[in-house]
């Protein structure tokens, strides 16, 4: 069945468009006449003003490896970040613990850890799935290096970026 | 030696000097407007626009950049030394006559129309128009924005290219179309004002009052003039409006914007000739609101400020001298052409752009209606109440 659209019915001004332009005109006017005040606070001038103070809590930014409150690095180098990492920036190399150290209950450890910060997309997918709370996203985002070289994160600057972490590991919680 | 007597030197170097001061003033203020639209654009986006670069007064020695309040004044000068340090690529498969030529045809016609244009009413003694005493001046102006159509019709031909080929045309065909309510719709200005000559429709407009505001000489407007009033205010619209179409600007945009996808008739153009089809467009922006304010606004005229010799402000204002009052008319001038360009940007930034169809529509049967109308509601209301 056609269905015709009932066009509204305009008034001659209104078919001229002329009030609606110049309602159009006070429209932009008053974003004008805002900006210019001050009253809108939707710009921030980035490297003067910065959004570090008021980052939320769920901010995903570059990752980074922490240890525990004893100083043992939490990584098992069970690789699960490498396979779930979408853009495949994760490369570990794992080893085996010597069976004199003082954690060789743990059997593995990761002899290399890379982070090619170049195809790191945040998406916190590593964090997320790591059965040992070991790798987690902070909050810092301007990645910067001088070469590509620079750019690929290896193990020592993880745990830089990273630090302790005390608490439970959450395969413990049974509601996490 | 007697050729050398009998050449009008006086003449001459007067209009070279001229030349060189209004060409400057335009092409300085053809770049402040680009970095002009990008401001107020983007405070109306509610951002900010460039603000950053200022005048590199550090190569000079200074500490910091020059910028004051605004901040990103420099930015035009970046903007056009990227331009000219780029590398200037003709590609294989144009046309190469026309692909040179197009550029150039662009952008001089629309600065040779600044020829006739008062910008200012004079200065020790001699008239501010380059070519001043010109009796066709609209006509003149008319005549070489046409040619400018050529422009981008070569433009579009010699590219080569299906986008470019589209954009040409489009563009082309707008023009043409609005050229014709553009000359109509200021017949009835002529039909009152009885000349061509834009010096003397100024002159008209300083002892009669602007055409638009006609209060600004002072006296309350006869009857007539009340009357005559509708009918400019008409012409007045109409030519705004067909001026907007005239330069593809919005809401006449899709001959450019449509492209911006692509690029439009300057799709294969690289640095210099890109540089001269973007700034045509800014300066025939220039040459329009000029021809507007000349014709409507009042032209260097300022209700109170005396013109050039001294003569017609107000009382008191005797104590400085009159070569002042003239830069003043300048500077009076050319303030109504920015206050109008600010104009043309506001309204890009607001309404969106015309469907093809509808735009040839109004062109061919709405304003060339109302301009014939027009014309003939002027020449009852003369015929009625001749002046």
């Amino acid at each position: 069945m056609p269905y015709t659209v009932q066009r509204p019915k305009l008034t001659f001004w209104e078919k001229t468009y002329l009030p609606q332009v110049i309602g159009g005109l006070m429209i932009t006017f008053g974003h004008f006449k805002n900006m210019l005040a001050g009253k809108t606070k939707v710009v921030m001038q980035y490297p003067e003003e910065k959004p570090d103070g008021h980052l939320p809590e769920y901010y995903r930014g570059a990752p980074a490896l922490v240890k525990d409150e004893k100083g043992r690095e939490r990584c098992v180098a069970c690789q699960l970040c490498e396979f779930i990492c979408p853009p495949r920036a994760i490369r570990i190399l794992p080893g085996q613990l010597p069976a004199e150290s003082k954690w060789a209950k743990v059997e593995k450890f990761p002899q290399q850890f890379d982070i090619d910060m170049t195809r790191c997309i945040y998406c916190g997918m590593c964090e997320e799935v790591c059965p040992e709370q070991a790798i987690f996203l902070r909050k810092d985002y301007a990645i910067t290096g001088f070469s590509r070289d620079q750019m690929v994160h290896d193990k020592t600057k993880l745990y830089e970026i990273g630090g302790t972490l005390d608490g439970l590991v959450f395969k413990w919680n049974p509601l996490k | 030696m007697d050729l050398l007597y009998s050449i009008d030197w006086y003449l001459i170097l007067t209009s070279l000097a001229k030349t060189v001061v209004v060409l400057g003033i335009v092409l300085g203020m053809v770049s402040y407007t680009v970095y002009a639209e990008r401001r107020v654009c983007a405070l109306i986006q509610d951002r900010l626009g460039p603000n950053r670069v200022g005048f590199p007064t550090t190569l000079l020695g200074a500490k910091k950049d020059f910028s004051p309040i605004l901040g990103g004044l420099g930015q035009p000068i970046a903007d056009v030394v990227k331009l000219l340090i780029k590398e200037d690529f003709t590609p294989a498969h144009v046309n190469k006559f026309y692909y040179w030529i197009a550029p150039t045809l662009g952008i001089g016609a629309i600065i040779v129309t600044l020829a006739v244009i008062p910008f200012g009413s004079s200065f020790l003694g001699d008239p501010m128009c380059i070519a001043p005493n010109v009796n066709v001046g609209p006509l003149f102006i008319f005549a070489f924005s046409s040619l400018g159509v050529y422009g981008i019709v070569l433009a579009g031909w010699s590219a080569n290219s299906k986008y470019p080929f589209l954009g040409g045309m489009r563009s082309s065909s707008q023009m043409i179309s609005y050229e014709l309510s553009l000359s109509l719709s200021v017949i009835p200005l002529f039909m009152i004002l009885g000349r061509l000559d834009l010096g003397k429709i100024v002159e008209y407009q300083v002892t009669h009052g602007w055409l638009l505001i006609p209060i600004t000489n002072g006296r309350m407007p006869s009857f007539a003039q009340v009357l005559l009033w509708f009918p400019i205010f008409i012409s007045f619209i109409i030519f705004t409006i067909s001026m907007f179409a005239e330069t593809n600007r919005l809401p006449f945009d899709l001959p450019e914007a449509e492209q911006e996808l692509v690029g439009g008739y300057h799709t294969e153009y690289s640095s210099m000739k890109f540089a001269l089809f973007f700034l045509g467009e800014y300066a025939a922006m220039i040459a329009g609101s000029s021809l507007i304010v000349t014709l409507f606004l009042g032209g260097w005229h300022f209700p109170g400020i005396p013109d050039g010799a001294g003569a017609g402000g107000i009382a008191g204002l005797d104590f400085l001298p009159a070569w002042f009052w003239g830069l003043v008319n300048i500077a009076v001038f050319f303030g109504k052409v920015a206050a109008l360009l600010l104009f043309f940007i506001w309204v890009r930034w607001t309404l969106p752009r015309f469907r093809y169809d509808q735009l040839m529509r109004l062109g061919w049967i709405f304003f060339f209606e109302i301009a014939l109308v027009n014309v003939f509601v002027t020449a009852i209301i003369l015929a009625v109440f001749p002046t």
